[in-house]
């Protein structure tokens, strides 16, 4: 997998750029205290709504503006990094393992335990993308550590439908009986013997959710249900933006541009993925 | 096909029961609502009074009970805000979101279709190329970035369109593109994709040697054979976007169910919010159901299998 990905990666430039702008993201959320230029929480009201360094009246040091409070835009969207990567990786992870079980289990075992989880699976499906999330952090309040959970606990719908229908298949494959054969019991064969083999499925969707999980993150940021407010994040700073969006274009733009670049380099390297793991789809 | 449409009916009633039930207990999550929906400085009196009118006192399982028979009458509990049972203000803002998802999926027929088939039939060329990689682009911008973008290129800049609120198809216009656009571009993707597989069939090829031009061989043979799965997916973003406009309504002030959502967590009102998150969902499953049961009419193999 990984030297046909390499392979694939030498042929796409487009994945190339991808991959460099998500070594770039991850770069600056990782040493965002380091190279911001300001504090992303310093008021300064004297410098309010100035504009980026190409425009008239610009601040010097202020490369992309200030926002109502005079703080600065470039290390907001620095800081702003942070969360989203986060919030993505983490619930991330979160549903996919969850998702990876159920999966597995469903798959493996059949019967009342597979009727059990694809009706839940169907109970979380009928709830419209971040619904059942929005409605979830409004009663519980923000928090970073509810948003993971939430996030993480809506999204393993994906996984599970995809791991059962890949374990449905392996475990009639022959290294499956063998093992049941030399005695290996259910969880030995589920871990050892299954889960190695639903990695690159479970790789792909797990690339292509994190930009969805860090676009649910801003989402429920804009809608002010997101981190506690003093944490600077892409999504608040869109809403923010909004407002002031007829005299000070920059603050909405900026956030905005980075969530897009963000996410739009996660698919294009979530794509490259899908393509190596099933070449059919390539030419599609 | 008696035997499907009762298994299909009876799963959706199922998934419905679980639905309201988890909208029943997302409101209790945090314990008793009523502290969170009082100011700070209302006395035990008042809180009191407010647990006693929507029933927090009394015992869960009583609530639980009493809201389960109210919705078979579709009572929906009371709005606290608007003193009003929920189900009425609903209705109120339903038609608001159903003409903007109507407007989306007009958008959405009308650049994806041609977009799906020429990037199938000009496969490998430039115009594939870019077409898809605005779905790329399409797929991966967030819908309420989208709408900013729009309201500061066409209403600050260039005035053209109104950036927000309802009153004339103007108002229509940037929310309806905004909406739109993820669903455009998935079902472009999957329109070429659909029509690339079918495009290498053999009766395209014999239609292709008796005659037939390409366009002719593509649109009478190729399209009707790869609408199928698009067919499906359109019908459950009918359902998406009815439920997902919550973003979009917000970003354009659109004032339909997805903003009243918003605006019952902002007033604290979590009757109503528990309303319009089960509305939601429901009309969600419904469609699903239509979609699955009007497919399986059309297609004999659905329901055999």
């Amino acid at each position: 997998m990984l030297t046909a990905t390499l392979r694939a990666l030498r042929r796409n430039h487009a994945a190339k750029v991808a991959v460099g702008v998500i070594a770039l993201v991850v770069l600056v959320g990782v040493f965002a205290p380091l190279i911001a230029p300001h504090d992303p929480n310093l008021q300064n009201l004297q410098l309010k709504l100035r504009p980026p360094f190409w425009m008239d009246g610009s601040e010097p040091g202020y490369l992309l503006g200030t926002d109502k409070l005079g703080r600065d835009v470039l290390s907001r969207v620095m800081y702003g990094t942070r969360v989203s990567l986060l919030v993505g990786l983490a619930a991330t992870l979160l549903s996919g393992v969850v998702g990876a079980a159920v999966g597995v289990v469903s798959g493996y075992y059949r019967g009342w335990r597979e009727q059990v989880f694809m009706r839940l699976a169907d109970v979380q499906l009928a709830f419209p993308s971040i619904l059942l999330a929005l409605a979830i952090i409004a009663v519980l309040g923000p928090s970073l550590l509810f948003l993971i959970l939430v996030l993480g606990l809506t999204g393993w719908v994906s996984y599970a439908r995809v791991v059962r229908a890949e374990v449905l298949s392996l475990r009639e494959r022959e290294f499956v009986t063998a093992a049941r054969a030399i005695g290996d019991t259910g969880p030995q064969i589920m871990v050892r013997h299954l889960l190695p083999n639903i990695v690159a499925p479970l790789a792909t969707i797990g690339t292509l959710q994190v930009a969805a999980m860090i676009v649910a993150e801003a989402s429920l940021s804009y809608l002010g249900l997101g981190v506690p407010p003093s944490v600077p994040t892409w999504g608040s700073m869109l809403a923010d933006g909004q407002l002031y969006l007829r005299g000070a274009w920059w603050i909405a733009v900026f956030s905005g541009a980075a969530i897009m670049m963000t996410t739009l380099a996660i698919n294009v390297t979530g794509d490259l993925l899908r393509d190596v793991a099933d070449p059919k789809a390539y030419h599609r | 096909m008696i035997g499907f449409i009762v298994k299909r009916v009876g799963h959706t009633l199922l998934v419905l029961f679980c639905v309201a039930t988890v909208a029943f207990f997302i409101v209790r999550l945090a314990g008793d609502p009523v502290q969170q929906m009082l100011p700070p400085e209302a006395t035990i009196e008042q809180e009191r009074a407010l647990r006693a009118s929507l029933g927090f006192d009394r015992p869960l399982l009583d609530q639980y009970v009493s809201y389960m028979t109210g919705l078979l009458g579709l009572d929906f509990g009371q709005s606290v805000f608007f003193h009003r049972p929920a189900f009425e203000v609903i209705m109120e803002r339903l038609p608001l979101t159903i003409d903007l998802a109507v407007a989306a999926m007009a958008f959405t027929l009308i650049v994806s279709i041609p977009a799906g088939i020429v990037a199938a039939v000009r496969r490998g060329s430039a115009t594939d190329t870019s077409v898809m990689a605005s779905v790329l682009v399409g797929q991966s911008t967030p819908a309420f970035w989208v709408g900013i973008l729009l309201i500061l290129i066409f209403a600050v800049n260039l005035q053209w369109l109104p950036a927000s609120g309802t009153g004339s198809p103007a108002h229509l216009v940037l929310p309806a593109i905004t909406l739109g656009l993820y669903s455009a571009a998935m079902i472009a993707r999957l329109l070429r994709s659909s029509l690339i597989d079918v495009l290498g069939e053999d009766y395209i090829r014999t239609a292709r040697a008796k005659g037939l031009s390409g366009f002719k061989a593509v649109t009478a043979h190729g399209l009707r054979n790869a609408s199928l799965p698009v067919v499906t997916v359109v019908g459950l973003e009918v359902g998406s976007l009815l439920g997902g406009a919550i973003l979009t309504e917000q970003v354009f002030s659109w004032p339909g169910i997805g903003r009243l959502t918003v605006e019952a967590i902002t007033y604290r009102d979590y009757p109503l919010m528990q309303a319009t998150v089960l509305f939601l969902a429901a009309v969600f499953v419904i469609v699903n159901l239509v979609v699955d049961l009007s497919y399986a009419l059309l297609d004999p193999r659905v329901r055999l299998s």
